[in-house]
């Protein structure tokens, strides 16, 4: 039943991806409106779905890396959803849908729905470490959104060629603006989700303390060269992408890591 | 019942010749009381003079075109080619098509809808626009604003001082912050500084070989004037730079500016070089955070939107022909019809 929920939030941002795709195509894309109704459609299944999970097994869905991407699909959408209307970002949706997609399908296809190894009942500090740190994971993705769109409108004024798009881009200082605000929302979080991560009582594996303080040492770095002035805007929208990506790759693997108990 | 447009406009003749059928005052009631109009709004633009009418008969075209004649009417002649008729539907689709600015010089101005709403609106005051042209012009506001809302149609600017800034908002959002320095107090950089002060920029600074000239032209927008030496201590406060001096060589080149923007590297740096010569070397383009316009460039931006605007036409014509048949088939079945008379489209002729 709730992977039910989870393929018609699936398809809610397929019709998204679709949808713009194809006005793009039609060079008349129209930011507002259906695309961002699928995509808080899309939001309430997410919702839906994992309310479902944490029902059946009793605590909060973080139990293995299928949950753990389906949480952070939930967190991109939801920071998506708070901030675009915000601040004038509706065009991210375009971006977002996409992401979302991506990551739910994957969850679904991939045989990563094992049931959970560890029985015992967990740490109210594990979860909220758990679920914070993923929230913290969807604004760092939304700041890579936002970096790429930088990147694409920084391009397409420095060549000079404009497309149907070009207009939906918010301005540049905006759109830094939005990456700098979601880079300090991430951050703080991570710091949270890091600091109730010790809190936990339970041993902390080597690595993924290691992992941990490395994507918080990245983004404090990040944070810093921005706060400094001296580089670049568009060397900062494309450290955001680098380490997000980066960020993702490594989650993944680390999940899989636990999920198998190699740790 | 007879609907009809007639009139002129830039696709079929100069302006020498339509300046002289811009009628009288009081068209409205010539073209009802003389030419034996039921109904009639007369819509006079720079590119076009129109009549659109409803009568009982077909009125012959030439007694509608001495109705607008300043001249003799004895001089009429080849003129009279110069205008078109559009009868019953495709009276509608032509009306549509104006309002929409598919029939403009500049495709999707939207000015043309604001000139067509005060005829209307004369039209009404004076009695000469009844229920169906009422019901007509109504509608063609609508498809309007439809066409403009779902297409992108009146996107992008056409001009080089309104891309200008266009492209200084994209970068930069709202101007109230910015600061603009003007290289050159020629009358291109004080039209492109008059078009930001009109968008909110407070902070103008005009440096100019001539002194004198820099501070006429600082006081006219509103700005302060900078002596030559002084220039590149304001480089790095300034976010939108316009030049425009008369200088034979580049005034900006890479060395030149690599220091100055070196601790501003966290901003952007909007360059429009409107000189000819240019005053800007174009490698600067390639710098971090410097984006340079030429006047090329511009009107190469300005020939883009045209295009993506020439693009969108044929949304905008399915728009206007399901507004089309939907007018025909209110006015061949609605049980109040103003006139009584037969189906659009059966009135062809």
């Amino acid at each position: 039943m709730d992977r039910e929920l989870l393929i018609f939030s699936t398809l809610c941002f397929f019709f998204a991806m679709v949808r713009t795709a194809l006005s793009v195509q039609a060079r008349n894309y129209q930011a507002a409106g259906l695309n961002f109704f699928a995509i808080a459609l899309g939001f309430v299944f997410q919702t839906a779905f994992l309310s479902v999970r944490g029902h059946a097994l009793g605590r909060c869905p973080l139990t293995n890396l299928f949950e753990v991407f389906i949480f952070l699909a939930w967190s991109v959408s939801l920071i998506y959803l708070v901030i675009g209307p915000a601040y004038r970002l509706s065009l991210m949706g375009a971006f977002t849908a996409p992401l979302v997609f991506i990551l739910q399908t994957f969850a679904l296809l991939a045989p990563i729905d094992r049931p959970p190894l560890m029985r015992h009942e967990p740490s109210p500090w594990l979860e909220l470490h758990a679920s914070i740190s993923l929230v913290a994971y969807g604004a760092f993705a939304l700041a890579c959104i936002a970096g790429i769109m930088y990147l694409v409108q920084e391009r397409q004024l420095k060549r000079r060629r404009i497309n149907s798009m070009f207009y939906h881009f918010p301005p540049l200082t905006d759109l830094f603006s939005a990456i700098t605000r979601l880079l300090w929302l991430g951050f703080v979080l991570l710091t949270v989700g890091l600091v109730t991560g010790f809190l936990t009582g339970e041993p902390l594996p080597y690595v993924k303390i290691a992992w941990s303080l490395g994507v918080w040492i990245f983004y404090a770095a990040i944070l810093i060269a921005r706060h400094l002035g001296t580089t670049a805007p568009r060397a900062i929208a494309s450290l955001c992408v680098l380490a997000f990506s980066a960020a993702l790759t490594v989650l993944w693997g680390i999940t899989f890591l636990w999920q198998t108990k190699t740790l | 019942m007879n609907l009809f447009c007639l009139g002129i406009s830039h696709h079929t003749a100069e302006v020498e010749t339509r300046e002289r059928f811009v009628g009288h005052g009081g068209i409205d009631r010539i073209l009802r009381e003389e030419a034996g109009c039921r109904e009639a709004l007369f819509l006079t633009t720079c590119n076009r003079v129109e009549v659109y009418a409803v009568a009982e008969e077909m009125i012959p075209s030439e007694r509608i075109v001495q109705c607008l004649c300043t001249h003799g009417i004895d001089q009429i002649g080849k003129e009279l080619n110069a205008f078109y008729r559009y009868e019953a539907w495709r009276c509608v689709q032509h009306l549509f098509r104006v309002t929409s600015g598919l029939d403009s010089m500049v495709i999707g101005e939207t000015e043309i809808l604001g000139q067509t709403k005060k005829a209307y609106e004369a039209a009404r005051a004076s009695g000469a626009a009844g229920p169906l042209l009422h019901r007509l012009f109504q509608r063609a506001f609508r498809v309007a604003k439809q066409v403009r809302t779902l297409t992108g149609i009146t996107r992008g600017s056409v001009s080089v001082g309104s891309v200008a800034v266009d492209l200084a908002e994209k970068i930069f959002g709202d101007f109230e912050s910015r600061k603009v320095l003007l290289l050159g107090a020629g009358a291109a950089s004080e039209r492109t500084a008059r078009a930001l002060v009109k968008r909110g920029v407070r902070d103008i600074r005009v440096t100019n070989r001539s002194w004198e000239r820099a501070q006429a032209l600082a006081a006219l927008i509103c700005g302060y004037a900078v002596r030559l030496h002084e220039w590149e201590q304001h480089f790095r406060e300034v976010d939108i730079v316009i030049s425009s001096t008369a200088a034979q060589r580049p005034v900006l080149t890479r060395e030149r500016l690599g220091p100055l923007i070196h601790d501003r590297l966290d901003r952007p740096l909007f360059i429009i070089d409107i000189a000819v010569p240019r005053d800007v070397d174009p490698d600067v383009n390639e710098m971090q955070g410097v984006f340079l316009y030429d006047i090329d460039s511009l009107q190469s931006i300005a020939q883009q939107s045209l295009a993506l605007r020439r693009e969108q036409m044929d949304v905008a014509e399915q728009i206007i022909d399901e507004h089309v048949n939907d007018f025909s088939g209110w006015f061949s079945a609605a049980p109040e019809r103003p006139l009584g008379g037969s189906s659009l489209r059966a009135s062809e002729t």
